[in-house]
């Protein structure tokens, strides 16, 4: 097994896990300020690809895609946070869930209904295409590069705005005392709406990001919505920081129990079963971390008690 | 009698019934959905005990009902192909015999209870949820990856398994048996609401601080709650096979989980018959939304959406109103 690969599969797991944050994040903040578990968030980010597809299509334009994926998926948050996210705040979490299951049955047949049971394909524009050559001359997709770049300056704005701005002060308030803010004279329910709206333009840029390299389906965004329940069980709720360290741990031992286990099983098995086997426990491996951070920090590793 | 003793009865009768009639005007379709009725709502039997009587959120239970689905295929596949399961280090052999796959599933998904139960009860409300949902994630992975067992495509199984003194493959005498089991399970869970392992759970729901200040711990409570509720939830899944002839990694996702969830809502959480009630209701939509439009799912949601927003007891509670209703 060669250096160069094993540095190749550890920036597929960075940008794997810098992804995951981009929907964590969004799921840990609604959660954070509103005490609201988002099941539909998912869906945001199906919406998100297939408005960049779409739009994709349409102009030809990637970066007209990726802004209409963040304008799509804002504006169905923002829709859904008005219409029925809002009665649920006070709701126990099994009404949530199961409301938001709701929207995940209406979003996921409407989305069947207007573009059909076939994959949509986005493709990379040219220039972001193709292999570039990193320091120590590693060959390394471009594409896949550029979204870890773009995911970390989305994490850094993400920091700046809830450390720096008045919005980041009231997200930070909200999480801490809801009532009191409101009787601080800030618009809580505006608040709601935009943390909402905030937090559904991050899923659906993700899903107009992965969108590119994987194909835009109906469906496409529950797994991604557990892999972000994973990242935050083990980040701890409502914590961003949490998010970004489960996010980054979460895909570095998806990516990695994928390419070491089968060889690690080869070095005492015979070949055909050591792939089967370790293919197998890869498929495992993130839950088994979730369970061994479970045992040790039942809250999460930057979750408060 | 109450309202609701009085729906129940006309809805646990009109299951027995409606099959009956069609077994006379030979319509076994009529029964093959029946039959679907009263497994899935053993189903839902299972969770109610989890969710309706311990307040556990779970969204995992596709687990127990995967375990035990593959319980009765892997059990039957061995049986149907003559090979035995391991021969090292005692001979275990494949079977076609349904008592000993339910109790191999039941104790299957027990025993898968246990381990999941132990480790996520030690967290609660959100987490609960999330980590439920992502272990049934991790069976339905693991069940899509393990090549030995049909791996993505699933594994049919030829004939039904057989029951002593019946013929599972007539229609009616398989829902008989899946019948008299959901009302044994009825009957059971019925019991133990009553008990005082029943009551210290639902006070442990409603209040645990004041549970364990007299001296009960909630966490042993709940997680026998959750052993049980998983093992009613495994022998569904190993009859849900039996009646398809069919497993799949499907019965393993989150969908599954979600459904099951459904039929409680559907029915009312903690009602007793609540889970037949939504069963039979989800089937009859799916059968005839089903028929009317490919995308049923969509008015399944707006459904849903309005009981949890405007109907909180379900089709009981709407028509018993909340006059049973404790907590």
């Amino acid at each position: 097994m060669s250096l160069i690969l094993m540095i190749e599969q550890l920036l597929n797991g960075l940008q794997f896990g810098i992804m995951l944050f981009l929907m964590a994040a969004g799921l840990t903040l609604i959660f954070g300020v509103m005490g609201l578990i988002n099941l539909a968030h998912g869906s945001l980010y199906m919406i998100g690809a297939f408005a960049a597809a779409a739009v994709a299509a349409a102009t030809g334009s990637f970066l007209l895609a990726l802004v209409a994926s963040l304008v799509a998926a804002a504006v169905a948050g923002a829709i859904i946070e008005l219409t029925v996210i809002r009665h649920l705040y006070a709701r126990d979490h099994l009404d949530q869930v199961l409301a938001t299951f709701a929207l995940i049955l209406i979003f996921s047949e409407g989305t069947r209904w207007v573009f059909g049971s076939f994959p949509l394909f986005l493709n990379i524009p040219d220039y972001l295409s193709g292999p570039i050559t990193l320091p120590g001359g590693i060959q390394y997709p471009f594409y896949r590069l550029m979204l870890i770049v773009v995911g970390l300056l989305v994490a850094a704005g993400l920091f700046a705005l809830i450390a720096w701005t008045r919005l980041g002060i009231q997200i930070r308030a909200g999480e801490s005392d809801r009532e009191m803010i409101g009787a601080l004279g800030v618009n809580i329910s505006r608040l709601y709406t935009l943390v909402f709206a905030l937090g559904a333009a991050l899923a659906g840029l993700a899903g107009a990001l992965i969108g590119a390299i994987q194909s835009v389906q109906v469906g496409m965004g529950e797994p991604v919505l557990i892999l972000a329940f994973v990242v935050i069980v083990i980040g701890g709720i409502g914590s961003i920081k949490g998010a970004l360290v489960g996010a980054v741990l979460v895909g570095l031992t998806d990516t990695m129990g994928r390419f070491l286990l089968p060889t690690i099983f080869g070095a005492f098995m015979d070949p055909s079963a050591a792939t089967s086997v370790g293919s197998a426990l890869a498929s495992m491996s993130i839950y088994v971390l979730m369970a061994a951070v479970l045992l040790f920090k039942p809250n999460g590793l930057y979750g408060n008690a | 009698m109450r309202r609701e003793t009085v729906l129940n009865t006309v809805v646990f009768l009109g299951l027995l019934v409606i099959p009956l009639w069609a077994w006379v005007s030979n319509e076994p379709f009529t029964i093959t959905l029946a039959t679907r009725v009263a497994v899935l709502a053993l189903a839902g039997v299972g969770l109610n005990v989890a969710l309706g009587l311990g307040g556990l959120v779970s969204f995992g239970h596709a687990v127990f009902f995967g375990i035990g689905g593959y319980a009765m295929g892997v059990l039957a596949s061995h049986s149907q192909t003559f090979t035995p399961m391991m021969e090292w280090p005692f001979l275990i052999e494949g079977t076609k015999s349904m008592p000993v796959i339910w109790l191999v599933a039941m104790i299957g998904s027990g025993l898968a209870a246990l381990a999941i139960g132990a480790l996520s009860l030690r967290t609660s409300g959100v987490y609960f949820i999330m980590i439920t949902l992502a272990f049934g994630q991790m069976f339905y992975f693991f069940a899509i990856s393990w090549p030995a067992y049909g791996g993505e495509d699933g594994l049919s199984i030829y004939v039904r398994n057989g029951f002593p003194g019946l013929n599972t493959l007539d229609p009616i005498q398989f829902f008989a048996i899946c019948y008299v089991i959901l009302g044994l399970a009825v009957f059971g869970v019925a019991r133990l609401s009553r008990s005082s392992f029943g009551l210290a759970l639902s006070a442990a729901r409603q209040n645990a601080t004041r549970v364990q200040s007299v001296g009960i711990g909630p966490y042993r409570l709940r997680l026998v709650a959750f052993v049980i509720s998983g093992a009613i939830t495994g022998l569904a899944g190993a009859l849900f096979a039996d009646l398809n002839r069919f497993v799949s990694p499907t019965m393993f996702s989150w969908q599954t989980s979600g459904e099951i969830m459904i039929f409680i809502i559907l029915g009312g959480v903690g009602r007793l018959f609540g889970p037949i009630v939504g069963a039979a209701l989800f089937i009859l939509l799916e059968h005839f939304l089903g028929g009317l439009s490919d995308y049923w799912n969509i008015y399944l949601g707006a459904l849903l959406l309005v009981v949890v927003l405007f109907a909180k007891g379900g089709l009981i509670g709407l028509v018993a109103g909340r006059e049973v209703a404790h907590d």
